[in-house]
Parts: C-alpha cells; structure tokens; sequence
C-alpha cells in the first residue's frame, strides 16, 4: 500500500501542470475533463488509502530512505485513518467543487481548474505527511492557491481585498509556524514529528519548547480561524466564487485544527504532560470565543457567504475546544464534526452559487422572496441547516454527543451548552435566512444586520440542475453521515491509535506494526444518549427563536426591543467594529493575541 | 554573539509586523512582509552555523572536518522560494486593486466590513 500514498497529491499536481502547459491547445472541456478525472482518482485512492489504514498505519519514505537504527533522516508520508479520511474529504470536496464549476466558472480561464487542483493536492499532502517541514510547504502551497482562489474574481474590489487580508495574515502565521520549526530542530536535529517528539520526551519542557509550541500552535490557529486570528476567513469567503468557498470552509480551515492536534500528540504531548491542564483551559478558552463570536457575527450578516463564513468560524471554535479536550473520545467526536460539517457546510455554499446565478443577488435582503420559484433549493437549504443544528440522529449529532461526553468525563459539562447554543445560533440565522429567500417570511428591510457590497453574478448560461445535484449530493452525505453503520467505532479507534504517540513513534522510527489487523471494526448502529440528545433538541429550540426573532423582531413589544437595544446593541457593534476589513488592523490583532498566548503560556507551563 | 544574532531576529521581525500594521500602501506592506521573512533566515542560519565551520561541501574534505549545518541552509532556500510566490501574488493582487481604485491604501479600498 506505502506505493500509493504519494498518488493523492501526485496525480493532482501532475495534472496541474498538465494543463498549464496544454492550456493553449487543448479544448475547454477536455480540460475541465482532465481536471475532474485527475480530482477523481485522487479520491478514490485517498478512500483505498483510508480502507488500508484501518488495519494498520500506513508509510512512505520518499527516495527510499529509510530510518535506521530508529534514526530517521528521510521524508514520510505517515498515514492512520484520520489523516487519511481529511485527505479523502478535502480530494473528495475539491472533486465535487469541479464538477459544479463545470457550467459555473465556464467563463473563466484555465488558471481555475489548475489552482483548483494545485489547492486540492496541497490539502492531501498537509494531511499525509509525517515530517514538520514538509507540512510548511504544503502549508504554504495550499495558501497560495486559495489566495489567488479568494482574488480569483479581479475585477471587482472586494475579492482584491479579501485574498490581501488573506494572504497577509496566513503569510505572517507561516513565519511564526517557521520559526518554531526552526526552533524545534534546534534542539532536536530533527524534523520527522516522530523523531523530533522522542528527542524532546527525554525531558520536561524548556522555555525554548514553550516557545516553539506557541508559535507553532498560533500559527495553525491562523489558518483554523480562531478568534482573535479569524477575521481574513469572512473577507475571503465573502469574496471567492462558491466553489472555492467549499473548500476554504469545508477542508482548509480543519486542517488546520487537525495539525493543532497531529503537532500535539506526536511532538508535544511528551515535554508539556505535567502540563495538560495549562494547555487544555488556553486552548478551551479560545474554542469557546470562537463558537460565540462566530455565531453572534453570523447572526448579524445578511449576505449569505458571509453568514455561512461566520458559521464556520463557530464552528471551527467548537472543533478546537474539542480538541483541546486533549482526550481520543473527544478527539472522535471532532474528527466526525470535520466530516458532517464539511460536506454540509460545503452544500450549503453551493446553493449560494445557484441563489447568485438565479436571483442575481446574494443579499438575503436583496432576494426576498424572489426563491419562491425554486423550491428544490430551498428544500436544500433548509436539510443543510437542520443537518448542522446536531438533532439526533442527522448531521453533526454524532459529533456533538462524543464531544459532550469527552467534555462531561474532564469536567467541562458546560461545553456542551455553549455548542448547542452556537450551532443554534449560527443554523436560526441560516434559517432566517432561508426564510426570506425562498418563503419571503419577515421584513424586507432589516437594520441589525451589516450591509455588504454585493457580487457580479455570472451570466445565466449554467446547468442548474447539474449545480443542484452536486449540491444535494454533498448535503445528503452530511446529512447522514451520523447515520453511517459503525461510524462511531471507527472513529473512536482511529483516534485512539492518532493519540497513541509511543505506538506512532515505534511504527514510524522501528517500522513496528501500528493497529491491530484483526481488530473488530464494528457496523453498529447509532447510540443515542439522552442528555446530548436533549441539547440537540435545545439546539433546535434556539434556532427556531433565533430564526423567529431574525423575521420579526420589529413586531416585539416597544419596551422589550429599546431594553434589549440597550444591552445588546452596545457589545454587538464593538464586536462588528472589529471586523474592520483593514488587513493592518487584522496583524494587530494577531500580533496582540501571539503575545497574549505566550504570556500566559509562559507563566504556566 | 549568538545572543546578539537571536535579539536580531526578534527586531527584525517585530519591524516588519509592525511596519505591516501601519502600512497605507500595499506595496509597503509587501515588503515589510519579505522584512518579516528575513527574519527566519537570521533564525535558521544562525541556528545552523558552527565556529570555525566550512561551506558544507563534502567532496574532497576529510571525515570530520566541522562543516555548518546544510540542512538549514536547504529550508532557507526552500522558504525563499515558497515566500516569493507568495509575495509575487501579493504584489500582483495589489497592481490590480491600482487598476481598480486607483489606490493602493488598504484603508481606502476596503468595501467589506463587519
């Protein structure tokens, strides 16, 4: 198997550079074919992967060289299932996303099919590798891509600055992610995450290995979007074309949140494990500000990406905290998330595409009521938002119960409040949304909610349905990926075995064999606990108030709007003002928050 | 001598950042970036570099002559050239923000807000 596992990054990058060098001769369409067919493949060999992995991790040494002696001094590809399955996702999103651009982007030039592919293989490879360098650089390939992705619309000037502020700040979180990786070599002469973890196991954390792990964990929130490092994700969502927007929302972000945990247990965990505690309430503190701000900013938004963009930034905050848990079971209750969130998140961008081409807006003020006449977009909005509510037993309910329970068994109970009010706060402004789209429900006009510059539609000449299916395809895995037999225990292995850093080291330095062949990987199907199930359920409630209150809040009694005008509106504009747009006011907030991490890193640890 | 190369690196990088949040031209800000990344090659050559060390050019040397750290020297290059593209882009991105507005100020050409 260790053959295959450079071809989900290979057969993209090498049909990448197919294309630009054939871009002048080959007809549109067999471009777009030769993209989709590359994108395809890659897919499929990421799922075979992802099968082969299940029994045992899987390796590749690039030019044969080999570790001897438990020395490794060559690059790996160290594959278990959660890296594969984010590599399975983000091959699977970029293919989805170019079969949609397939009658969407046909306007545009060849430059998007390759970036498309370039952005895809960067992902795979961030999620394969098992060496700290090679992760920068797909760090940085996959950056570049989604920058020119984001600024991919030129002639207008919002994706301008949207792909500026985004690029700005990732290129600096790409410094400090290099820095720290230069430190680390430093000490361990090393760059393989398994070596470099067993060099520093030796002994307790230094304040060289304290300031390593800042900078290389803020420089990974960067790209995760946590706050106070979120605010390029709205500008450049807000900006790219739908089908980019997929795969910023939909891969790019949990990778970063997946090498946060990956950089953890294979490097980290040993010099900082008397430290778990400093580590868990940091970063627990940060996932919960980014669940709220993320859910208040989307609840505050009328253009539809920027909405799902803030969405996602409540979402990634939930996927931190959980991951900040620092324990498998919650672990497994993200990697799910990753997956429901994903495909839903992605559907859901997508209709945005259609709602563009179709109603020529994409200000849910400036379309009210004009989605009456398509109903089966609609109908699809409404799945993707009731799949991201985390009712049982759709969409992300799975997720939602593991991180529950992983956060009940380290006394963190509350958390599961603060998820249930973010996905209902973010899935009510969803709603609200979809509510005035395609019902026409609630004022036409709406003064809590940010005017944004609108987007230049394409022109008409799409194939809707082909655009709907892809939609509804993506929406419908995500739906029910709950559902899916035996889920539950695979993932909760899986973690188990991504968390086992001694197991890792010994397959990675001695070539043991990590994972047991016979291991019963169960088709069980779907536990409901009743105290998650209850959130859900709360969950819901809030969504429906939120929705309610998003459509009609004008007709609230007098008294009760000025009292809660009062109190409300005062921290909801200090939290809007922020969101300045201006990339320099963005560095500030990154530089403040580096510093503010380190320092209380630095007092306790 | 080490110590003085380490609070470099720091200055530097803190100049660029800060250059960076003040900048009111794109291009300005471009810049301070690749001031910013210089920093990391202070950083990795200085980490790599050993007294009295050679060029790390092994042809014709004897065993154990003491040579600086080549692995360093790689990742320097590597990260110019990863960092070019993406000034390159930053730059390219800002040529078209001028053709637009007329304006390379960040301040004045932001349209998306809150």
């Amino acid at each position: 198997m260790s053959w295959a596992l450079p071809l989900p990054v290979a057969i993209p990058l090498i049909a990448a550079a197919l294309l630009v060098v054939g871009g002048e001769v080959l007809p549109r369409r067999v471009q777009d074919a030769i993209a989709i067919a590359a994108a395809a493949t890659a897919t499929a060999f990421a799922l075979v992967i992802l099968q082969a992995s299940e029994r045992h991790d899987v390796l590749h040494w690039f030019g044969g060289w080999h570790p001897h002696d438990g020395i490794a001094l060559g690059i790996s590809f160290t594959v278990d299932p959660l890296g594969a399955g984010m590599a399975a996702l983000a091959c699977g999103l970029d293919l989805l996303a170019l079969v949609y651009s397939w009658t969407f982007m046909r306007r545009q030039s060849q430059t998007f099919d390759v970036l498309m592919l370039t952005f895809g293989g960067a992902m795979a490879g961030f999620a394969l590798t098992g060496d700290i360098f090679n992760m920068f650089v797909w760090f940085e390939l996959m950056g570049v891509s989604a920058y020119a992705l984001a600024g991919f619309m030129v002639e207008e000037l919002g994706p301008l600055q949207g792909a500026i502020n985004f690029a700005v700040t990732n290129t600096v979180g790409a410094y400090m992610i290099l820095m720290g990786i230069a430190l680390l070599y430093a000490r361990t002469d090393a760059l393989n995450l398994a070596q470099i973890g067993r060099t520093l196991e030796r002994r307790p954390a230094d304040r060289l290995v304290i300031v390593a792990f800042v900078l290389i964990v803020t420089g990974l929130m960067v790209k995760a979007a946590i706050v106070p490092f979120h605010f390029w994700l709205a500008d450049a969502h807000a900006a790219s074309p739908a089908p980019v927007c997929m795969l910023l929302s939909g891969a790019m972000v949990e990778l970063g949140i997946f090498f946060i945990a990956r950089v953890y247990w294979t490097v980290f965990a040993g010099p900082l494990e008397l430290h778990g505690a400093g580590v868990r309430d940091v970063l627990v503190g940060l996932g919960v500000a980014t669940a709220l701000v993320g859910a208040a900013m989307c609840f505050l938004q009328r253009h539809l990406k920027r909405l799902l963009a803030y969405s996602t930034i409540s979402h990634a905050g939930v996927m931190l905290a959980g991951v900040a848990l620092l324990d498998p079971h919650s672990l497994a209750g993200v990697a799910n998330l990753v997956l429901a969130h994903g495909l839903l998140k992605g559907g859901l961008f997508l209709i945005c595409g259609i709602v563009l081409v179709e109603l020529r807006h994409i200000d849910e003020l400036e379309v009210h009521g004009a989605g009456r006449r398509l109903p089966g977009t609609g109908v699809l909005w409404l799945l993707g938002t009731v799949g991201l509510i985390g009712i049982p037993p759709l969409g992300v309910f799975l997720a939602h119960q593991l991180l529950d329970e992983g956060a009940r068994a380290h006394g963190f109970g509350w958390l599961a409040a603060v998820g249930a009010v973010a996905s209902g706060v973010c899935a009510g402004a969803m709603l609200r949304a979809g509510a005035r789209i395609f019902l026409g429900w609630g004022a036409k006009e709406d003064a809590l909610l940010t005017p944004e510059p609108d987007e230049n539609a394409p022109e008409r000449d799409v194939s809707l349905r082909l655009m709907a299916t892809v939609a509804g395809v993506a929406i419908v895995l995500g739906l029910v990926a709950s559902l899916a037999p035996g889920l539950e225990s695979r993932t909760k292995v899986a973690a188990e075995r991504f968390a086992d850093t001694s197991a890792y080291r010994a397959v990675v330095l001695h070539g043991a064999a990590h994972g047991d062949a016979a291991a019963h990987l169960s088709y069980s199907v779907l536990r409901v606990d009743t105290a998650s199930a209850l959130y859900g359920l709360a969950a819901l409630a809030i969504a429906a108030a939120t929705a309610a209150f998003g459509l009609w809040h004008r007709r609230l009694p007098g008294g009760l709007r000025r009292a809660g005008a009062r109190t409300l509106w005062p921290p909801a504009t200090v939290v809007r003002d922020a969101h300045s747009g201006i990339v320099g006011d963005y560095l500030l907030w990154l530089s403040a928050g580096t510093l503010a991490v380190a320092a209380v890193w630095a007092l306790t640890l | 001598m080490t110590y003085l190369a380490y609070g470099v690196v720091a200055w530097v990088f803190a100049v660029g950042v800060y250059g960076a949040i003040v900048s009111r031209n794109l291009i300005h800000l471009a810049l301070c970036l690749t001031v910013t990344q210089s920093s990391t090659y202070i950083l990795l050559l200085t980490l790599g570099y050993r007294h009295g060390g050679r060029a790390p050019i092994f042809k014709g040397v004897k065993l154990g002559t003491a040579a600086v750290d080549p692995v360093v020297q790689s990742l320097t290059l590597t990260d110019v050239v990863v960092s070019v593209t993406v000034i390159a882009l930053i730059l390219a991105l800002a040529l078209d923000v001028h053709r637009q507005s007329g304006s390379v100020d960040p301040d004045e050409i932001s349209t998306l807000n809150g």
